[in-house]
Order: structure tokens, then sequence, then C-alpha cells
């Protein structure tokens, strides 16, 4: 449904991000993109969002496909329109709205749709947002500022949404609570997940595919049970390692995975 | 006692006007982060578009205002579009050198289709006077201060009701999050000029008839917008409604009660507007970030 081809991204045309990423995601799935900081994985999602044209970057090479229509090109609003919803990372609540009105601004796109029904969905999925419901969004706590993000997004009717580190700053109880919530909206609603993740575990339990990236290139995938399997995710990435190596070794043998990675 | 109801109504009034044309401004600001120095010049031609409809035209004058009101309208969208577009992402200083040159331009507009010399106000607003507690008061200051409130009313409505006004309020807040659902920051601009010519045009016309005259002078009145946001806040619309009445009625107990000799109602709006760069250079109500304790 949404395929990456080998695309480039530059920033003020001359930082290199993006180095020729593919990925691709399938209808009705929810699919992980994991990766250290300043490995892309929001540069991805906003190269797919068109959102990279505020931070003075570009897609530069490379093709982004969504329902077989190049829409590299098309500005956010049309690929809002399009049916592919980007929540931004660090939620960005309008923090003087209400979250009504926050709800109210998601819905921008829907002129014509039945603003009140798509408002009782949302609260369905987020009853604390309708007992907040005329309150500052700015004074929400940041799980329900995350509620209102992913309920904002929902107001679109997106056939794809793509969440940019939801559980960022959460408390491990709510970040459980926020994915489960996804994981209905995926099953329930239909709608495709792209969900970009520095907390590994939860990406894996939640994921039906998983893409691991290190600056600016895919570098692994499979399935979550595949991942979990692998050595090199489960030492950089769970954090296990195999009891008894030598520390030398171990940290030659980092060395080795890591510059296999990168190249 | 007389002498006071008197200044208070006129203070008043022109408070009123004031916090018309500071509405406009905030929200110029707020959406786009432009200074817009060329806030006069939209009063100017809301009078003076006014003046042609009714005078030279001959429009039944309801007819006039409203079609003077809506070129106004379309010159505000103009102005965005022709001048302001392009200079997306230029830095501030520039964009203030630019205002402050579209101000000069339009006023040579101005002057060139209607010259210079003042002309006669359209009569269309009554300048009879009517006794209030033993003062008179013109008219025409009860009709501004009438106006001003409905349009106020209307406006606010407008922020918290329509689809428009919320997504000017969410670019207001963070632009690149409401571009992440499809708000058009465009058309938000281009809606927050409409709005301020639309509020500079009806404060223009208000101005035409208390000055008795269309002319440069109430192209003066846009430089008191500076004092009125300053106190109020340049990004907070109550505030602009507050600092323009306590501007207006400053202005005139400040002539009424001060010896005239020092000129006090022109001068003091800007000794406040210093007082409060001093003390208070975010204004009376402008907008502190959020933090959740
Ligand atoms: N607006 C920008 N201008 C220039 N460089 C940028 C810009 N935004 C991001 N970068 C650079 O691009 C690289 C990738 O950034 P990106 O935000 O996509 O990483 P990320 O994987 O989302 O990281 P994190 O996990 O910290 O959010 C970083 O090296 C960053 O410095
Ligand atoms: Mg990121």
């Amino acid at each position: 449904m949404l395929t990456l081809n080998n695309i480039e991204v530059m920033y003020n045309d001359v930082v290199l991000v993006l180095k020729g990423l593919s990925l691709q995601v399938d209808e009705g799935k929810i699919v992980a993109l994991l990766g250290s900081n300043g490995a892309g994985k929001s540069t991805t999602l906003k190269a797919i969002s068109g959102l990279l044209k505020p931070d003075n970057g570009e897609v530069t090479d490379g093709e982004v496909i969504f329902d077989g229509q190049s829409i590299a090109k098309r500005d956010a609003a049309d690929i809002v329109r399009l049916g592919i919803f980007q929540v931004m990372e660090g939620r960005r609540v309008f923090e003087h709205l209400t979250v009504e009105e926050n709800l109210r601004a998601g819905a921008y796109t829907r002129r014509g749709g039945n603003f009140a029904s798509d408002l009782e969905l949302a609260y369905t999925y987020f009853p604390r947002l309708k007992e907040r419901r005329s309150q500052t969004a700015g004074f929400l706590s940041g799980g329900e500022q995350q509620m209102l993000a992913i309920g904002r997004a929902m107001m679109a009717h997106p056939r794809v949404i793509m969440l940019d580190e939801p559980s960022l700053g959460l408390a491990p109880l709510l970040v459980g609570e926020i994915f489960r919530i996804i994981k209905r909206i995926n099953q329930e609603q239909g709608t495709t997940i792209l969900v970009v993740e520095q907390n590994a575990r939860l990406a894996l339990d939640a994921a039906d595919h998983v893409y691991i990236m290190e600056n600016g290139r895919i570098v692994l995938d499979g399935s979550p049970a595949e991942l979990k399997d692998n050595a090199d995710v489960r030492e950089f990435y769970l954090g296990l390692n195999e009891v008894g190596k030598r520390k030398s070794y171990r940290e030659v043998k980092h060395y080795k995975r890591r510059k296999r990675w990168l190249s | 006692m007389e002498k006071f109801i008197q200044l208070s109504m006129s203070g008043v009034s022109n408070g009123a006007i004031l916090a018309l044309v500071a509405l406009g401004f905030v929200l110029i600001f707020k959406s786009s982060d432009v200074i817009n120095f060329a806030q006069g010049e939209l009063l100017m031609i809301g009078s003076y578009l006014t003046y042609t409809a009714i005078e030279q035209f001959g429009l039944f004058w309801p007819l006039g205002v409203v079609v003077a009101v809506a070129l106004s309208a379309v010159a505000g969208v103009l102005i965005e579009q022709l001048v302001l577009r392009p200079l997306i992402g230029e830095p501030v200083i520039s964009v203030i050198m630019i205002t402050i040159g579209l101000s000069s331009l339009l006023r040579a507009i101005i002057g060139a289709i209607w010259g210079v010399s003042p002309l006669p106000s359209p009569k269309f607003i009554p300048t009879d006077t009517i006794n209030i507690l033993g003062a008179s008061v013109g008219a025409n200051r009860l009709w501004a201060i009438g106006l001003s409130i409905v349009l106020l009313t209307a406006l606010t409505i407008f922020f918290r009701r329509s689809n428009d006004g919320i997504a000017m309020r969410a670019v207001a807040d963070d632009q690149q999050a409401a571009l992440s659902m499809g708000i058009s920051i465009k058309h938000v601009w281009a809606v927050s000029w409409a709005i301020a010519a639309v509020t500079a045009a009806i404060g223009g016309i208000l101005l035409a008839s208390i000055f008795g005259g269309v002319g440069a002078s109430i192209g003066r009145v846009g430089l008191l917008v500076f004092p009125v946001v300053i106190l109020g806040g340049l990004d907070s619309i109550p505030g602009a409604i507050v600092g323009g009445l306590i501007i207006g009625l400053l202005q005139s107990y400040a002539g009424g009660y001060l010896p005239p000799e020092l000129g006090m109602g022109e001068v003091a709006p800007f000794i406040i507007l210093i007082f409060i760069l001093l003390v208070r250079p975010y204004g009376l109500f402008g907008q502190k970030i959020i933090e959740r304790v």
C-alpha cells in the first residue's frame, strides 16, 4: 500500500540524511521502524507526509508510492486528504486550544463529514479525552496529550496513521495502555499503522513487521519473531548478551557487527 | 461631570475603533509573525473606497459600505499574496522593512487616485449630538461603540466556532503541527489579511465620520496601533480590545484635562508605550508558553 524506493533526503541542500532507504507497509498491518537517535526515523516519516518543507528538507531521489501513485512531490495537505496522517514526535497538541478544538482541527480536511459521530468514535477509544473535552490542551498530562494527538489523527479518517515515538517521556504503564489502544484502532478500524520507536521491546511486541535503520538506511527487517532471535538485535536493541563472553572479545565482535551494518 | 462623561465617551469610541484596528494587526502577527506597519493605510483604503462608492458612484449607503468593505478585503488578500507570500522564511527585519515600504507605496497609490487634499466624509452616519446625563455626545461616537461591539463579538464567535477560526488559532500555536493535519497555512494567511482589511475598513469609515473628512489624518491613527498592541500583547486578541480602550481613554483624558499647549492627547499613548516596554515587554495579556507543572 505504501512503498518507499531508495529515497534520499537532504536538509538545507547539504546534509544528506536518508541515503537510499526502502521499505514497504502492507494494508492493515502494524509496521515498526526502529533505530537509534539521529538514525533518520522522523525524517523518514516526514518524507512520506510532506512535512520536510518547514524543516528545509527535500526528497532528492527515489520515490514514495501510495496506492500506486507517486506522492513525493505532493504537499502535506494533499497527503492528508489521500489518507496518510502523521502524529509528530513530541505530541504537538495545540496548547491554547481546548481538547475538542484540537480534535476539530484534526477534522479540518473532513468538510462535509459527520463531526459529531467522528468525535464520539474518538471518545470511545479515549474516554479520558471526553472527560476533559473543554479543558485547555496545554494543561493535560503527557499521556493525555499523546491520546489527544492520536485522537486528532483519527478525526481525519486516515487509512495510514504514522506515529513518531508515541512512548516518548511516558510512564511504562501508560505506554502499555497507549499501545493497546493503537492495536485496537488497527484491528477495529482497519487503520494501517507505521510506528517509529526507540523502545524495541514494545515495537517487537506490537508489530507485524519490523524495520531497523541505521544512519539513513534500513539495515535489517523481518517479523518480530525473526528479529528477537537475531543476535545483533538482542545485543544492540534489547540489551541482552550472551553471558560468559570475555569483554575484549565482545568489543571486537561489536565493532565488526557495527561495521557490517553501516557499510 | 459633563466634561468627564464627554471625554469618556469620546475615549471609549476612539478606543473601540483602535481595538478593531489592533485586532487585525494581532491576527496577522499571530498567524504569520508579520509586523504590519501598513495598518494605517488599510484604514485609509477603506474610507476612500467608501467615499468613492457612495459619493462618486452614488450607491445607496448600505450597499456602498458593503462594496467598499468587500473591495478592502480583496485588497488585503492581494497585499498578502503579492507582497508578503514571497517573503516566507525571510528574516523578521526584512519583512518589517517590506511592510514599511508597503505603507509608503499604498500612500502613493492613494494619493495618485484620490489626490492629497482631504475629501468630504460621506454623510450617512448621523453626526447630531445626543444628551447623556447633561453631556452632549456625537451620535457617530455611539455608532462607533455599537458597531465595534457587534464586530468584535462576531469575530470572537468566529474564532471559537468556525473551522477557519479554529484553524487560524491552530496555526498560531504550532504551524508545522497544523500543516500535519492538512490545514492550509496559505488559506489562513489570506483569511487573516482579509479580516484585518475588513476591520480596518470599518474603522476607517467610522473615523471619517468623526474627523468630518477622508484624508491622511485617518492613516495617522494607524500609528496608535503600536501602543495598543504593546500594551495588550502582540499576540492577544483580548489584549487588543482592552489595550484599545485604555489608550483611547488615556488619550482623551490627557487631551481634555492637561493644558492643551502640552499636546498630551497626542503624546500620552507613546509615553505609555515606552513605559510598558520597560516594565512588561510582552504586554498585559501577551501569551506566555504554557508550562505544565
Ligand atoms: N531540520 C533539520 N536540518 C538539518 N538537519 C536535520 C534536521 N532535522 C534532522 N536533521 C538531522 O537528520 C538526522 C536524522 O534526524 P531525525 O530527526 O530523522 O532522527 P531520528 O531517527 O528521528 O532521531 P530521534 O530518535 O532522536 O528522534 C540527524 O542527524 C539530524 O541532525
Ligand atoms: Mg525522531
